[in-house]
């Protein structure tokens, strides 16, 4: 008799896993469409790449080691690379880590004269023409930003735009903690 | 002004239908025949506002209302006539006003028809499609209602996708909403049947006809969806196990398996609870597709903007209809045992293993569909299940199903009596086996993959034994009934469509080319060349259209023009196929991008049979509507009349 | 949500449409095949739903690249199946792995076909043993 209960039990079953990533949508929780990154706790991705406003010289990932960086993939297409740009520059201000952009597949003179127009708060920017350096860092869009340890480990990713606030939240927490390790 | 008439009829949409459900139920409930005698005239009412608002946001697109937010959206002051109409569908607050407009047409045709059937069954199935109107009308109004005002106005509109301005397109939801709207109906009649406690036979004839219309709405709206993918895409594809492709197929499956089950009930009187739930089963996986599309939880190409607030509200309507129907089912299910057997081989058991098979594969899409989510949702990590994984899979209960179609067609009731059909048969098969060997290695030079054969030997296979029936009742100058025939038509249908599957998976060539003009490639054959490309005018696009040449040895075949359109509003590049179209293959081009110096990037592709996939589905489609013609659902009856007279033909089906 | 649609946009208009390939197929046919169903087997991260062999985003002509570049070193399968999840997760492929958490996914095949079929074999064979022509209900 109780097996006749069975289809209503597994529908509801199924309405509970509904109900339960919807209240996580809306809760912010869960983002069906986000990556989380696997290199988190790995070692960053060698690259040695043009810097984009001297494109005689190279950055190279080696010489980043012993301090921490925050790594910032844009783009001068990208709108809410655009947005987040003030928000670097006030962490670039606060002088806790150094910034390094990544140019992702961009245009140079847009991209040189779009820092110059807006101020420019990376310490280097590597310009990634062919998107190897980015395909290497899990990159599925822009904007995003990782934070590398001092030792060269991938701390953090946030992907979208970065503020004040999720700096505080997300990154600035790592720096804290018995300080850049 | 007229907006808000629109909405102004929704609500008194909104107040019919509620009667209609209060009225038809309660009255049933308590018989009272004045009461249920409202449920006519409200499903009448509710049509006529529904249609009114319908008519309503189509006018707001045709005379360019961009006040109406839904308009701005998704229309344009150089959108052509067509497509402004269509463009009604277009996005998520029209598509749910459509859903509506065809709920209260199918329930306006339930009205119309069924007044043979007793008054208090006819009064419950009204009550409860006038429950599902309630809950999505209210689900309109109060989340989506596409009457919303734009203040202020704008000056022209956003213009509707590029993807959707076309004219399949724009009949593959209308099509496809029947088909899911029309669940809904073999669904009510579920319902009347469980809260009556009363299930016969007749039952299953009263609810066939129904469940077979949905059905050919579903097969052709598939259908038509995934030819439009095919020519306007460009990639060729014509089924991705997209989600919201999946949601369109489970339906189908589930419906499918009804209509079989539905015929051992109307014979026999057998599997009443098992037809019960699949009617639940159908439904619920229809409602389950409106939920998916809408409501967030899933990535996909067709998914609708997306809200977890509107999505908890389709939850709760799904939770509402499906378990408050399952809950019943269990209530009344153990009470509605049937006796009657029948043997190991026989008709029952083709249709009862017919009925697994396809609920397998309906619930194993259902798994993949779902996995990820579940996954995602508890943390579990992330993961994707796409067309390698369903590819393989759906093959699992597919394979066999197909090799029992075949012989099961021809099984009799209570015993299957094949014997005397031994020699056919067997002798089918044996030509089959041969032709299928024979197009694969003459006319193809080879088996793609293993499977190859032997799916074109069962596709030869299942086509001449559905025709083994028509042939012999005519060749005794008898006519076969229109549900017999029918049921050759559409299994004939999936003969031709599994031929077209074969052809195409096994035997398709693709290949990326940079042509400049003059230089040609080859694929299975075909010499593709390029002569050139010059720019041509649409109505609200403007686009590059190159010239390719194609021929085979010294035989020109086509001149194929293919197109690379940019819509002037939305700027999205879109390709334009060129298609050559022969009975055995298609010859595909699609323009890629300008290289430089006069070169083109191009995709040229050899299709064998692909037609036959969407052939084989308009076959099945009307072979559906063949059956459904049948005259003992016509002449109106009560339970208690017979439903052949003596004499009638030897087998039913 | 907004974030994806600029992206989505905007890749539209600035990268290549339709993801055709600008460079030769493999001289030998092995490798294009091998080619041909890996970028049919990753997902394009970035538009996500749709494979890399059909997304024209700039990021799937970019992995298309990288594993052209891969077979042409004679990189094994397995080989690239980590080179890519190691930076995009198990997400990258439409085939699922086969791991602890995927096991009722790959095991749904075969046990639905035995629970389902299992179940109406059940239903066959006891109807077998009931009596095969009495039947109150049939219609004459």
């Amino acid at each position: 008799m109780w097996r006749y209960f069975a289809p209503a039990g597994a529908f509801l079953a199924l309405g509970a896993l509904f109900g339960l990533a919807l209240w996580k949508i809306g809760a912010g929780k869960l983002d069906i469409r986000e990556i989380k990154s696997p290199l988190i706790g790995k070692p960053a991705p060698a690259f040695v790449l043009p810097s984009l406003t001297d494109p005689a010289r190279q950055v190279d990932s080696r010489t980043l080691a012993g301090k921490p960086y925050l790594f910032n993939v844009w783009g001068t297409w990208c709108g809410e690379c655009r947005a987040e740009h003030s928000a670097l520059l006030a962490i670039a201000r606060m002088n806790s880590v150094q910034l390094i952009g990544l140019d992702w597949k961009d245009d140079h003179q847009e991209a040189v004269a779009y820092l110059a127009s807006l101020g420019n708060p990376y310490a280097e920017v590597a310009a990634d023409n062919d998107g190897r350096t980015a395909i290497n860092w899990g990159v599925y869009g822009a904007p995003e930003t990782f934070l590398v340890s001092a030792d060269g480990i991938v701390l953090e990713k946030h992907i979208g735009a970065i503020s004040m606030a999720i700096w505080q939240q997300k990154f600035a927490p790592h720096l804290k903690a018995g300080g850049p390790s | 002004m007229i907006p808000e008439l629109g909405t102004l009829a929704l609500v008194l949409a909104l107040l019919l239908a509620t009667a209609q459900a209060f009225f038809g139920l309660a009255g049933a409930h308590r018989n009272r025949e004045s009461w249920m005698a409202v449920a006519t005239p409200a499903v009448a009412g509710v049509w006529v506002f529904v249609t009114f608002a319908f008519g309503i946001l189509a006018y707001s697109f045709v005379v360019h209302d961009f006040s109406v937010q839904y308009v701005a959206a998704n229309s344009n002051s150089e959108l052509p006539l067509l497509y402004r109409i269509a463009a009604v569908w277009g996005a998520h607050e029209g598509s749910l006003l459509l859903w509506i407009e065809l709920l209260a047409t199918w329930a306006l045709l339930v009205a119309a028809l069924s007044g043979g059937l007793p008054i208090a069954f006819r009064a419950r199935v009204l009550g409860v499609l006038g429950m599902i109107g309630v809950g999505f009308l209210l689900f309109t109004l109060l989340t989506s209602s596409p009457f919303a005002r734009l203040i202020p106005a704008a000056q022209d509109g956003a213009d509707l996708n590029p993807l959707l301005q076309d004219p399949a397109l724009a009949a593959h939801p209308p099509m496809l909403y029947m088909g899911y709207v029309g669940t809904s109906v073999a669904f009510a009649f579920a319902v009347a049947a469980m809260l009556s406690g009363k299930l016969d036979a007749a039952w299953a004839r009263w609810t066939r006809p129904w469940t077979v219309a949905a059905w050919v709405c579903l097969t052709v709206g598939i259908a038509l969806g995934s030819w439009w993918a095919y020519y306007v895409l460009g990639w060729g594809g014509w089924w991705f196990w997209d989600p919201v492709e999946n949601a369109s197929f489970m339906p189908w499956l589930a419906t499918t398996a009804l209509i079989h089950s539905l015929a051992v009930t109307e014979k026999r009187g057998l599997f009443k609870s098992w037809t019960l739930l699949l009617a639940v089963f159908a439904f619920s996986l229809s409602l389950l597709g409106t939920f998916l599309v809408r409501s967030g939880v899933l990535v996909s190409v067709h998914a609708f903007a997306s809200d977890p607030s509107r999505g908890l509200f389709i939850l709760a309507l799904l939770l509402f209809f499906i378990v408050g129907s399952l809950t019943l089912f269990a209530i009344r299910a153990p009470t509605l045992r049937s006796e009657g057997g029948f043997e190991l081989v026989s008709r029952e058991s083709f249709l009862l293993l017919n009925n697994a098979l396809l609920v397998a594969a309906a619930c194993l899409i259902l798994v993949g569909e779902l996995w990820p989510l579940l996954m995602d949702a508890f943390d579990l990590g992330k993961i994707s299940v796409g067309p390698p994984y369903y590819n393989m899979v759906f093959l699992v209960p597919m394979v066999p199903l197909v090799l029992l179609l075949g012989v099961g067609m021809h099984a009799g009731w209570r015993r299957a009596l094949l014997k005397s059909r031994q020699r056919i048969l067997l002798t089918l098969a044996g030509v089959a086996a041969v032709l299928g060997i024979l197009i694969a290695l003459v006319g193809y030079g080879g088996p793609g993959t293993p499977l190859t054969i032997i799916c074109f030997a069962t596709a030869l296979f299942i086509m001449a034994s559905a025709l083994i029936e028509p042939i012999e009742q005519w060749r005794r100058g008898q006519t076969l009934p229109r549900a017999a025939l029918g049921m050759a038509i559409a299994h004939f249908g999936v003969g031709v469509w599994m031929m077209g599957v074969t052809g195409v998976v096994s035997y398709k060539v693709e290949k990326d080319v940079s042509l400049a003009p003059g230089e040609s490639a080859t694929i299975g054959g075909y010499t593709f060349k390029y002569e050139g490309s010059r720019q041509v005018d649409g109505p609200n696009y403007e686009a590059l259209e190159a010239k390719v040449v194609i021929s085979r040895g010294d035989k020109l075949i086509a001149e194929l023009p293919t197109q690379k359109r940019t819509y002037r509003v939305q700027k999205n590049p879109m390709t334009h196929a060129g298609i050559d179209v022969a009975w055995n293959r298609d010859l595909f081009v699609a323009l890629g991008d300008d290289l430089g110096g006069g070169k083109w990037s191009m995709r040229v592709q050899y299709k064998p049979l692909v037609r036959y996939i969407w052939l084989g589905a308009v076959v099945m489609a009307i072979g559906g509507l063949v059956a459904i013609l049948d005259k003992r659902y016509r002449v109106r009856r009560t339970a208690d009349e017979p439903a052949l007279a003596p004499g009638a033909a030897r087998k039913t089906v | 949500m907004s974030r994806w649609l600029t992206l989505v946009v905007l890749a539209l208009v600035t990268s290549a449409a339709l993801a055709i390939d600008t460079e030769a197929a493999f001289p030998d046919a092995a490798r294009q095949e091998r080619y041909d169903r890996w970028i049919h087997e990753l997902r394009c991260v970035q538009c996500q739903n749709a494979a890399i062999a059909d997304s024209p985003v700039g990021l799937a002509s970019d992995l298309r690249r990288q594993v052209r570049e891969m077979i042409a070193a004679g990189q094994s399968d397995a080989q690239i199946k980590t080179f890519m999840t190691e930076r995009y997760g198990d997400f990258v492929l439409y085939d699922p792995p086969l791991t602890a958490r995927t096991y009722f996914l790959w095991a749904a095949p075969g046990l639905l076909l035995v629970v389902c079929v299992g179940f109406a074999v059940r239903v066959i064979v006891r109807r077998s043993k009931a009596p095969i022509d009495s039947d109150p209900e049939e219609p004459a």
